[in-house]
């Protein structure tokens, strides 16, 4: 008898421990107070800064932000996975068509803008190309320095996965979707290809604005070198807007949360991430 | 009070359902691949996928062929096997049949050790280590190449070999090698000559094992191998490995998209390939069982 209540006990206690673990969490959710932020990683660096910052404002608002590329971002809003998808690139006709079907209406907030800067290794004497240039290295075209007026070195083409926002953004201003050469290499991350470029003497690679560092050399395109001053009035040729997306129109904390993006506080930190405001800054 | 024999059933039956639970996550990982995998048939023929030359999955029209993908999987993991095998296999046997047992004590865990280390330090060390090393060692323009992923992969693949070799030479019995000593065979000899002999399916299915673990890593080739999709005619290109392919554009390909459905067509693709492999490690591991006591 004595051993059954003890048995009861354990099990009364297991099943309350159970209730609370299930509940703590739904409390805190239902409340509203949290935003979840995924998508590309061109934007990451910056809706981290952004969220950080926004947290010390509001500590009250729990904030998350993760990566995976502007397509994930994009499914996860669609999902109602998160409240906000932030994306390098516009969202594409068969997305708002996925969004249409489920009766979503995205909507859709340029919250800064993103210059793609073409780097070679220091050493490269090359300082300047056009977009013509450019083309015909990424196409296959050119594949050694000295017909750029260089040093005889074989080019080695470095470019992003063929799905990364970045390299559509790229393949769409300076290939007019001309095939990349197949014997390109491949990095997955802006990172990636500026290590890849700064231990390759012959490389070419091309990043976001944000991502340039003293190990690699950007260079001039069409003699506009990339600087947020020139992305800005749209002098330089490789540019291009980045998104938050939410569903319909931002209420509650998250239009609290995008308003914040949006002011000037909000555009210096895009700008101290090497990207260009597009809004007064502090 | 509960007769034993019930409470006995009971107990079994929940350790079959516990048993039972990974062969149903296998199942249900089957079909979800194959249910995401196959529509990507209704684009592109099946032998046109596997064997198309370019792999231009967001052009317009575009371009689904894998071959370029296969033959960089291949380079990589025939470079991996000449450099897992012969190195795996001789520590194996110094292990098994040469080493004190007090080194073999101290060499045995840092072996497993190697094969715990997570695969994004390879990695690194591939980028940061043996790159640079091959790119100067040859003169390359870049040292991402399907040799510098071999050489990783073999590194990685070699404690697989090692253990389930040794494994397979221990096994032989003691009675194998004192016949042969008694008979006036040298130590080498016996080792060659009866030791590895009567141990070759296990060691032929470690060589399998191995030749698995290459082909399925994903976050080391992704790093070192370069990642061109040129079918490649020399170790000294970048290739694209399958594995690689997928990491890197499954985040950004259109959920339902031809090209999501290419991805998990290509993990389809080596879902088959593994199966194939561990197949034939079985049945060299049964083949050979009936002939002698010391096979794995």
């Amino acid at each position: 008898m004595g051993r059954n209540n003890a048995w009861a006990k354990a099990g009364v206690t297991l099943v309350a421990i159970f209730v609370m673990l299930l509940c703590s969490p739904s409390l805190g959710l239902s409340k509203g107070k949290s935003i979840t932020i995924r998508g590309s990683t061109t934007v990451l660096p910056i809706a981290q800064r952004l969220a950080e910052k926004y947290y010390q404002l509001h500590p009250e608002v729990g904030i998350s932000v993760s990566g995976g590329g502007s397509g994930v971002g994009i499914k996860a809003l669609l999902d109602g996975m998160v409240d906000i998808a932030s994306a390098s690139r516009p969202m594409k006709d068969k997305e708002w068509k996925i969004a249409e079907t489920k009766g979503i209406k995205p909507h859709e907030q340029v919250i800064a803008k993103d210059g793609i800067a073409v780097i070679v290794h220091p050493t490269n004497p090359i300082s300047e190309l056009t977009m013509a240039q450019i083309k015909d290295i990424y196409a296959g075209r050119m594949d050694n320095w000295s017909q750029l007026g260089g040093p005889g070195r074989k080019i080695v083409v470095v470019s992003r996965e063929s799905a990364s926002g970045t390299y559509e953004c790229f393949h769409k201003i300076v290939m007019k979707k001309e095939k990349i050469t197949p014997a390109a290499i491949l990095q997955a991350a802006n990172a990636g290809v500026v290590n890849t470029v700064a231990q390759t003497e012959g490389a070419i690679g091309y990043i976001g604005l944000g991502y340039i560092t003293g190990k690699v050399k950007a260079l001039k395109v069409n003699g506009v070198y990339p600087t947020s001053e020139v992305v800005r009035k749209e002098t330089y040729p490789i540019s291009r807007p980045l998104f938050m997306y939410t569903r319909g129109k931002p209420q509650g904390v998250v239009a609290v949360f995008i308003n914040f993006v949006l002011s000037p506080e909000g555009q210096r930190i895009a700008q101290k991430e090497g990207f260009v405001p597009i809004r007064p800054v502090k | 009070m509960i007769p034993r024999k019930y409470k006995e059933r009971a107990i079994e039956g929940v350790f079959l359902s516990f048993a039972s639970i990974s062969l149903v996550v296998l199942l249900f990982i089957m079909l979800f691949l194959f249910r995401e995998g196959l529509p990507i048939f209704r684009v592109i023929g099946p032998l046109e996928f596997l064997f198309g030359k370019s792999w231009y999955p967001t052009y317009e029209p575009p371009e689904f062929g894998i071959l370029p993908l296969i033959m960089g999987s291949l380079f990589i993991t025939v470079g991996a096997i000449v450099v897992a095998i012969p190195l795996g296999l001789a520590s194996a046997i110094y292990l098994a049949e040469i080493a004190h047992p007090r080194i073999r004590e101290w060499v045995k865990p840092a072996i497993e050790l190697l094969a715990g280390v997570p695969s994004v330090i390879y990695g690194f060390f591939g980028l940061l280590v043996l790159a640079p090393f091959i790119q100067d060692l040859f003169n390359l323009p870049t040292g991402l190449t399907a040799l510098t992923a071999s050489l990783l992969l073999g590194i990685m693949a070699t404690p697989t070999v090692i253990s389930i070799s040794e494994d397979a030479l221990n096994s032989v019995p003691g009675s194998y090698r004192e016949a042969s000593l008694a008979l006036g065979a040298t130590r080498w000899q016996t080792t060659i000559r009866v030791v590895v002999p009567a141990a070759l399916s296990g060691i032929s299915t470690a060589c399998i094992l191995g030749m698995a673990r290459a082909i399925e890593e994903t976050m080391a080739v992704l790093m070192v191998a370069g990642g061109a999709t040129l079918i490649p005619t020399s170790f000294l290109q970048p290739v694209r490995p399958l594995t690689a392919t997928i990491i890197a554009e499954m985040g950004e390909a259109i959920h339902g998209s031809p090209h999501f459905h290419a991805l998990f067509a290509i993990g389809v693709v080596l879902f088959f390939i593994t199966l194939g492999l561990n197949l034939l490690a079985d049945f060299l591991t049964h083949r050979f069982k009936e002939t002698g006591s010391g096979t794995l």
